[in-house]
């Protein structure tokens, strides 16, 4: 079947849906989601998201904002874009408030205010309270509020509809096609504008924070088309992941006081970062765990460390930290009250992901050429405001404030795109790749590929990464590649089959996986998220670039062209600096 | 060493494509202490029968695409640890109530349509202020269990007034329109009156509480729909 809709937006959490707000008023715009919008991963997030409101901190301003992300990103973020960003916050956040968003409040009846990790006033002299929350489901109540947005303004939501393809050609995007997973069948959607909001690849690691809808669908999608991705190495580690689940202990467990002991009962912290202990750095915490528990400090001599918070009190665990009470009482089956909480390094934030500018606008190479009538916001894209390193609450931000700044430039770019004519084979790549999933016969099965896949990620190209250790997992990235052509699947049905989409998934993650690794690889430095033990300090003059990686032939081909924006809009912009905290 | 046990599920299964009638079908699987019974699921489904089908995305019970019957109980399985449940085997049947897409993923459909006819959306025709508009901490606390809800269906699926009316809002979103309505930036009461105030809304409800039961997130509809009921009736008066 063929949609027609002026707008085909691909995903409906906070990106995709804030997008479809602004576009929903003027134009007719089409959402797919793979789950039910309100299902979306933006509804996990708990902390809070960035804005320098000033409700407590008085003195707070865009410019300390700016100053923080800049230095987070590990100065490869570009700075025009996170000027924007820094900027628009507060009007962004306000505009979430107007429209419903319960937010917590301060005793004055405004949007209460929080630490977090890596947010100061006056470049670094004082924690600043900039996270605007709404106690500690933040992204759940900013998600249900959008979608409610969207259905007052009779947004077309397709429901469980599985984007498969792009249709693209000749630097025009054209639309996409799509799986009705409840019913089986391809529909072809297309339109003046297409807007990825595809979220993070967390999948692709064994132990990780993110839904299992988290694929990366999107990057595989572009790549498959011939488009780069950009910085794929970047990958953040939470270091309070639950041992074995992976599901995040939110950072304040450390803010309130929590400590990380290793099987000797010891604060190890105390060796790596002695003044800020437990609460340096996320990276700098996670490599700190990983390098105790190679060292065999591990509790039981397993992957994990403990957290405990039991010396805090009842009271106070009941009072400030209720949510981590009960996951760990759910997940990890521990009473925190009275034992420690066994944790992990979890893969937590996707800082790679399909270019695009400060526009929303996707690029296709080093000199940032714009495609026509393809757009990215949110965690699917590289923009780059994280740059090498995320800072929390800074995330919920981006993908609110890209996503209104997606749907204003659709809103003005839509008149003068014109509908796009489909081109014969618009639907041949989806088909084809239906139909090979279902009737081949090889044996192989997802579970085993994938379950092999994020193990190997995680040991190989996680945390700590050295050049053995890549090739190796580029080998086996390679190996799992050409055991998936021998993949089988049990459902053959059309009716609700997700043995089939799950396939289709496993084929993305192994597609952008080659990336990640080769992105690390070739990436002979230490900066933000990647970490190279045999190349542990920062390299400005060959590596102050993002990557770029497209896919040829079956192969990845890197290049290391673009360069970093090192000027805000209107601010001169910050000098990098060495990241010390 | 991991620490396992033998465990028995017995799972609803049906394809209306291919099936004349429900079954149940059970798997034997060696299950980790730690498992949830989304963990088992995903288990059977990716190393046992990759026909079984069912929805599933953030598995920290905050999505809502999970909930199913467990052991004749509406819950979350990925909330579900599986050590502390005593009996043996497990059943497991979708939620009921609506139509059966396949196995344990129901039709939601009409739940979705339900929230919407509620308009759940803030109405407020003042131009809003430059900066937030204010609220106390008291009056946020009062909406405290309408923004905590994350649609999983627990409750409007266990409820037999829903079950006997499919025309019935049922309690989702009548905590959804209390939500709204009980929000001191609201003036859309008037506007959602149509909805409520008549045999299928806010008076079908009979206060049996099985929704409250459901509720994986402890929140009680119930409650809110009997406050709900006495602002439709000062409203009229
Ligand atoms: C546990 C956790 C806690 C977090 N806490 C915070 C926090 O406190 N503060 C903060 O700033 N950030 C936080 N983050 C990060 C933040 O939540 C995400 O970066 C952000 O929500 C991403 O939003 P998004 O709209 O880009 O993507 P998502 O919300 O992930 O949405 C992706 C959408 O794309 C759809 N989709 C994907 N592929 C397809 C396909 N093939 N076909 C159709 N649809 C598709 C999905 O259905 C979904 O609707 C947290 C993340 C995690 C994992
Ligand atoms: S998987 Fe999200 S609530 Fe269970």
């Amino acid at each position: 079947m063929i949609h027609r809709h002026d707008v085909i937006i691909i995903g409906a959490g906070l990106a995709g849906s804030r997008a479809a707000v602004e576009i929903g008023k003027v134009a007719d715009v089409a959402v797919l989601s793979k789950v039910y919008p309100s299902r979306s991963h933006s509804g996990a997030a708990q902390g809070g998201v960035a804005a320098s409101l000033g409700n407590i901190s008085v003195t707070d301003r865009w410019e300390f904002h700016m100053f923080d992300t800049v230095k987070g990103s590990d100065y490869l973020g570009d700075q025009d874009a996170i000027e924007l960003m820094v900027r628009e916050a507060p009007e962004t956040v306000i505009e979430m408030e107007h429209w419903g968003c319960p937010f917590s409040r301060t005793e004055e009846g405004k949007i209460a205010q929080r630490k977090f990790g890596g947010h100061t006033l006056e470049f670094g002299r004082e924690a600043a309270l900039r996270a605007c929350y709404s106690a500690d489901f933040t992204g759940h109540v900013l998600l249900h509020t959008l979608h409610e947005q969207c259905l007052k303004h009779n947004v077309n939501f397709y429901s469980e509809f599985q984007v498969l393809s792009l249709i693209f050609r000749d630097g025009r995007a054209i639309g996409v096609v799509a799986w009705d997973m409840v019913h089986g069948g391809l529909h072809t959607f297309y339109g003046r504008a297409v807007m990825f909001g595809t979220g993070g690849y967390g999948r692709a690691f064994k132990i990780t924070s993110n839904a299992h809808a988290n694929t990366g669908d999107g990057l595989a999608l572009v790549s498959r088309i011939g488009l780069p991705i950009q910085d794929m190495e970047f990958v953040q580690f939470h270091p309070t992941g639950l041992y074995k689940s992976g599901i995040l202990v939110t950072e304040g467990a450390r803010g309130e006081g929590g400590h990380l002991k290793n099987s000797e009962g010891r604060r190890f912290m105390e060796d790596y970062a002695p003044t800020l202990m437990e609460l340096a750095p996320r990276d700098m915490v996670a490599r700190a765990m990983q390098q105790e528990i190679d060292e065999g400090r591990g509790i039981d001599g397993e992957d994990k460390i403990h957290l405990d918070v039991s010396h805090l009190g009842e009271q106070r665990l009941m009072e400030r930290l209720p949510q981590i009470t009960e996951l760990a009482m759910n997940f990890a089956g521990v009473d925190p009250r009275v034992e420690p909480i066994p944790i992990q390094p979890t893969a937590h934030y996707s800082m790679g992901g399909i270019p695009a500018n400060e526009n929303t606008r996707v690029t296709m190479d080093a000199n940032r050429t714009e495609a026509v009538g393809l757009y990215a916001a949110g965690e699917c894209s590289c923009i780059s405001v994280h740059g090498a390193n995320r800072l929390g609450t800074n995330s919920l931000l981006e993908a609110l404030l890209f996503g209104r700044r997606a749907g204003k430039q659709i809103v003005e770019d839509v008149h003068d795109l014109e509908f796009p004519n489909l081109p014969p084979d618009y639907e041949d790549a989806a088909r084809g790749e239906i139909e090979f999933i279902r009737n081949n016969r090889g044996g192989e099965k997802v579970g085993t590929l994938r379950g092999e896949l994020q193990d190997s990620m995680m040991i190989d190209c996680g945390v700590f990464r050295t050049k053995e250790q890549l090739q190796k997992q580029k080998e086996k990235v390679a190996e799992l590649a050409d055991r998936f052509r021998h993949i089988q699947i049990d459902d053959n049905g059309d009716q609700f089959n997700t043995d089939l989409l799950e396939a289709i998934e496993l084929g993305h993650l192994l597609d952008f996986s080659g990336a990640i690794v080769e992105g690390a690889l070739l990436r002979e430095e230490s900066r933000g998220g990647h970490y190279r033990k045999d190349f542990p300090k920062r390299d400005d003059d060959k590596f102050l670039r993002h990557t770029l990686a497209w896919k040829r032939n079956g192969d990845w081909e890197l290049t290391f062209e673009k360069e970093v924006v090192l000027k805000g809009v209107s601010h001169p912009g910050f000098e990098p600096k060495e990241r010390k905290y | 060493m991991a620490d396992t046990s033998q465990r028995s599920f017995r799972i609803f299964r049906f394809n209306p494509e291919t099936d004349d009638k429900p079954y149940y079908q059970t798997y034997e699987i060696e299950v980790e202490s730690w498992w949830t019974v989304l963990d088992a699921l995903n288990e059977i489904k990716w190393f046992v029968d990759g026909t079984l089908s069912y929805r599933r995305s953030c598995r920290h019970g905050i999505c809502g695409s999970c909930a199913m019957m467990i052991n004749g109980l509406n819950d979350l399985a990925c909330e579900k640890q599986i050590k502390l449940i005593r009996r043996n085997p497990i059943t497991i049947d979708p939620l009921p109530g609506f139509e059966i897409h396949k196995d344990l993923a129901v039709d939601m459909d009409p739940f979705y349509k339900a929230l919407k006819r509620v308009k759940p959306w803030l109405i407020n025709n003042d131009p809003p202020p430059s900066r937030e508009r204010i609220q106390s901490p008291e009056q946020f606390h009062l909406i405290g269990d309408g923004i905590a809800c994350i649609l999983c269906a627990a409750c409007t699926s266990s409820c037999p007034s829903y079950w006997s009316d499919e025309e019935y809002l049922g309690p989702a979103a009548l905590l959804k329109a209390y939500r709204y309505s009980f929000d001191s930036r609201d003036q859309g009461l008037g506007d959602r009156i149509d909805a409520l105030d008549n045999r299928h809304g806010l008076w079908r409800c009979h206060k049996i509480t099985n929704c409250f039961h459901a509720c994986p997130k402890n929140l009680n509809p119930t409650e809110a729909i009997s406050r709900l009921q006495r602002r439709v009736i000062e409203e009229k008066t």
